[in-house]
């Protein structure tokens, strides 16, 4: 019996474990570089937003600045698409996606 | 540029944000968002307005749903923001809700003017002429990046 049953336990069990681990790759939040926003404000938008010391913040902002962008969170969906609309509230460009 | 010598605004010893602004650049200012406002009410799909509302995700159908979540929402905080600094345009000091708010407002004004003016990375407001026929637009433009720098300074400082 236990010959038959293991096959079919790993055959049941593998696609459910793969599309979990689909679904639980985090989401990314990524902000673009463009020439409006000024390096100060970017700053400062996320130590407000994500509560980051300003040492972390600025890393990002010159991230963004010197490479085109930067990922500055993760995590669900959901949280991922907070985050966007407050960067978005706040005239930053960002975008989402999967990692 | 003479008129970009004296501070405007700056974190004061009791905690609040001072507005050093002589009554023709407030009423500037209340002018500027009281357009953008309108334009927002009016035209909330206008192309000058799109660096407002930008998309969130690559996939066409995703961003049709975070638009549809968020737009109103976006666009009702962007209302209450100008209004708020229109609201304040004369005042003397302002607290950390009120200068957040001005924060955000400046940024939008220049966001759209900046899509407008088609602003690149390293524009150089020395090299431009005053013959230029949008020279005054620009000359509002860096008037205010350079109001925004000082409130970005004056938030940052340590309170």
């Amino acid at each position: 019996m236990s010959t038959t049953l293991t096959p079919s336990e790993v055959e049941v069990r593998e696609p459910v474990r793969h599309e979990e681990r689909r679904h639980e790759r985090p989401w990314i939040v990524i902000v673009w570089n463009d020439p409006i926003n000024l390096m100060s404000y970017v700053t400062l938008v996320f130590q407000k937003l994500f509560g980051y010391t300003r040492e972390k913040a600025t890393k990002l902002m010159l991230q963004v600045h010197h490479e085109g962008k930067a990922v500055v969170s993760s995590g669900t969906r959901e949280k991922a698409e907070y985050d966007v609309s407050r960067l978005h509230a706040h005239g930053l460009w960002a975008t989402m996606r999967q990692d | 540029m003479s008129f970009l010598t004296r501070r405007r605004i700056e974190r004061t010893s009791d905690g609040s944000i001072a507005l050093r602004l002589p009554e023709g650049e407030r009423e500037l200012l209340a002018s500027l968002s009281q357009e953008l406002r309108s334009l927002l009410g009016s035209a909330p799909d206008d192309p000058g307005l799109r660096r407002l509302f930008p998309p969130a995700y690559d996939d066409p159908v995703d961003q049709i749903d975070y638009r549809e979540l968020t737009h109103d929402g976006l666009l009702a905080g962007r209302q209450r923001t100008l209004e708020s600094l229109e609201r304040t345009a004369s005042a003397e000091r302002l607290d950390d809700e009120e200068a957040h708010a001005w924060l955000t407002a400046l940024n939008d004004l220049r966001l759209v003017l900046g899509t407008r003016l088609d602003v690149q990375e390293g524009l150089s407001l020395a090299e431009l002429s005053p013959r230029n026929p949008r020279a005054r637009e620009y000359g509002v433009y860096a008037y205010l990046s350079w109001l925004q720098e000082q409130l970005v300074e004056a938030l940052a400082a340590v309170e």
